[in-house]
């Protein structure tokens, strides 16, 4: 397939520590393609972040790939040295953090935080990546882009600093964008415009997009396809519309019973009993089994998986009981 | 007509956000206050959830802060009709409010020790098993360390450090906003089960609308430091008064009627150091017309019923804009 800009597959990060290898992402296999947004949700600790840094090559040592397979549009990126991976990083993979604060240098202005980063992928001269630096400004919705470029990232708002972020992402235009929970340190309001923007960017030029966070709703109104991860594993992969209307593993329907809903009331919130297990100790057999009120003998044993879509439960693999 | 356990009145905080005295004195620096809480009134019935809703900036934990008296008010009054010592405090981040190097035994403790100092020693380790255990811990987690439990776990114990003095009154500033969704439910079912069982008075603070409606009996929207429209919670959803809350309605992603082609609200909530005049809604209204420019709207008794502060809810303007 020519369309899929991001595959995945099998991808282990482990750390080791002295108490023994803890698996942070456990076989995760994914594709996006081409103008696609593939939502990645999970609560903290799910290994979302994780994989998505794997991807990245940002891995934070002890950390690192212990098997599997990451490729770029045909290109394998796990096994690059550092130095390979420069060219790559900011290229042809984008990044979007949480704090648009932390992501900017505040010593410069934006303005030259951009036309560095598009010198440094592409041979254009100072004024000509300033010309680029503004057009990319005006792409991401900056009023007044003429005085905003020499302003300092403090004089931005959060919400115009994350639109910063997104146009230094887009500099070499790349193939992928990671966006770590970029809507997570701004209002409703602030959200609704940056999802949108990402939306706009990703559908005019087909850019691929994984949006992590942990944000159903965002999901639901942004993405096209989600995974969904719960202790390093995927728990389930497909389509919003499946996932959130028809959820087949048990977590996700937990997941999704346990957010307030605006529409009816509920005396009471539906409850997934306890809480995800640590890394180091993930109960054999399906890591969801403890508080899953339907597990039987088989899904204590095996580790169920998902390969794509569908979701890693053995009730809903083998449709009975287990 | 029972008599409300908090009342608000006209409650006032300004800031000093003034540059140094040197700098004003040299490059003529104005001086500059910040109006953070600028005349809000509320009751709080006993019994009953009043929830602060409205974007970062808007107030609503100064509001937190002045009437739990961590903050004096710069204007206006609070009156709370208890035993001042019945009022606890539920903050955000359970990492940052649980002393680290003090064994959850003694953090729950704290106020019992304060509050009733004349407390047999073990009275008060029978109470702190129990009150782990109401908020569903173990007794034997006393002895443990707050770095020893995950986010949700810290949250129960900041809620029975709370009801270790038996409080009439909580105040709860955005409790669940750092847990996970599954977190959060297991959370505010317990605080839900414990205003049935103790009779507790909320005010809870959130900038989650899902959450509140959960939650509140009456919802109160703010933005720039003043309450925009007041409304028991199903009222509010059914039909918003004020054009701001209709567009904080409008831009939380549903799950449920999820929007993908939405068209998003413009325009970001101006600086509360220099608020435009008029409504400070004004710039981003869609009903926005002169007089809004010009004067400021009060929650009027002819109007709604004091519930909303907007000209452009006189009347029918509004319900016919919406129709």
């Amino acid at each position: 397939m020519t369309d899929t800009v991001l595959d995945v597959r099998a991808l282990r990060v482990e750390f080791p520590t002295r108490r023994g290898v803890l698996t942070a992402v456990d076989e995760i296999s994914l594709t996006i393609g081409k103008g696609e947004i593939l939502g990645v949700v999970g609560e903290s600790g799910a290994g979302k972040s994780m994989t998505g840094m794997a991807i990245l090559g940002l891995l934070e040592p002890p950390g690192r790939i212990a098997a599997g397979e990451i490729r770029l549009s045909g290109d394998r990126i796990d096994n690059l040295t550092e130095q390979q991976m420069q060219t790559i990083r900011g290229r042809r993979i984008g990044a979007i953090f949480q704090d648009p604060l932390t992501s900017l240098n505040p010593l410069f202005k934006v303005g030259d935080q951009l036309v560095e980063t598009i010198r440094l992928h592409s041979s254009l001269t100072r004024a000509q990546a300033r010309a680029r630096a503004l057009d990319l400004m005006r792409e991401v919705g900056i009023p007044a882009v003429e005085e905003r470029i020499d302003n300092y990232p403090h004089q931005f708002s959060g919400g115009m600093r994350q639109r910063i972020v997104i146009a230094l992402a887009l500099c070499a235009e790349p193939e992928l964008i990671i966006a770590d929970e970029p809507t997570t340190a701004l209002d409703v309001s602030i959200q609704a415009q940056i999802t949108a923007l990402l939306k706009r960017l990703c559908r005019d030029r087909g850019t691929a997009v994984m949006l992590v966070t942990h944000d159903m709703g965002v999901i639901a109104e942004t993405a096209d396809r989600v995974a969904v991860m719960y202790a390093g594993r995927l728990a389930e992969l497909g389509t919003v519309e499946d996932v959130v209307r028809r959820p087949q593993h048990p977590y996700t329907a937990g997941l999704m019973g346990s957010i307030p809903s605006l529409r009816h009331d509920e005396s009471e919130l539906q409850m997934i009993p306890g809480s995800m297990p640590r890394l180091g100790a993930i109960p054999a057999g399906c890591a969801f089994n403890p508080r899953c009120t339907q597990a039987g003998p088989k899904c204590r044993r095996d580790i169920p998986r998902t390969d794509g879509a569908g979701a890693a439960c053995w009730l809903a693999l083998t449709g009975e009981t287990v | 007509m029972i008599r409300p356990i908090l009342e608000v009145d006209a409650l006032e905080r300004r800031f000093d956000v003034s540059a140094p005295w040197l700098n004003r004195v040299l490059e003529r620096k104005p001086r500059r206050t910040l109006r953070a809480v600028d005349g809000v009134d509320f009751d709080i019935p006993p019994g009953q959830t009043l929830a602060l809703v409205g974007e970062s900036g808007c107030g609503k934990s100064t509001i937190a802060k002045l009437v739990t008296g961590l903050h004096p008010p710069s204007g206006g009054a609070i009156r709370f009709n208890g035993d001042p010592r019945k009022m606890q405090m539920i903050f955000q981040d359970p990492y940052a409010s649980l002393n680290p190097r003090w064994r959850v035994g003694r953090i729950v403790a704290e106020p019992l020790r304060t509050l009733h100092p004349e407390t047999p020693e073990a009275q008060v380790t029978a109470r702190v098993e129990e009150l782990l255990c109401t908020v569903g811990l173990s007794g034997a987690d006393a002895a443990k360390y707050p770095h020893e439990f995950s986010g949700g776990q810290r949250q129960r114990i900041s809620i029975a450090r709370a009801l270790a003095g038996e409080p009439e009154f909580l105040v709860c500033d955005e409790p669940t906003s750092a847990l996970d969704v599954s977190v959060q439910a297991q959370v505010l079912n317990l605080m839900k089960r414990l205003q049935r069982e103790m009779g507790l008075t909320y005010l809870f603070i959130s900038h989650d609308l899902s959450v509140v409606r959960h939650m509140a009996d009456v919802i109160a929207v703010m933005y720039l430091g003043r309450i925009v429209e007041i409304q028991p919670t199903r009222d509010l959803f059914a039909n918003p008064l004020h054009p701001y809350t209709r567009m904080l309605l409008d831009t939380i992603p549903d799950l449920e009627n999820p929007r993908r082609d939405r068209a998003p609200m413009g325009g970001e909530v101006p600086s509360p150091v220099s608020p435009p005049p008029g409504c400070s809604f004004h710039p981003r209204c869609p009903l926005a017309f002169d007089r809004c420019k010009a004067e400021r709207p009060e929650r009027n008794p002819r109007i709604h019923d004091r519930r909303v502060a907007c000209f452009a809810a006189t009347g029918n303007t509004l319900e016919a804009a919406h129709v």
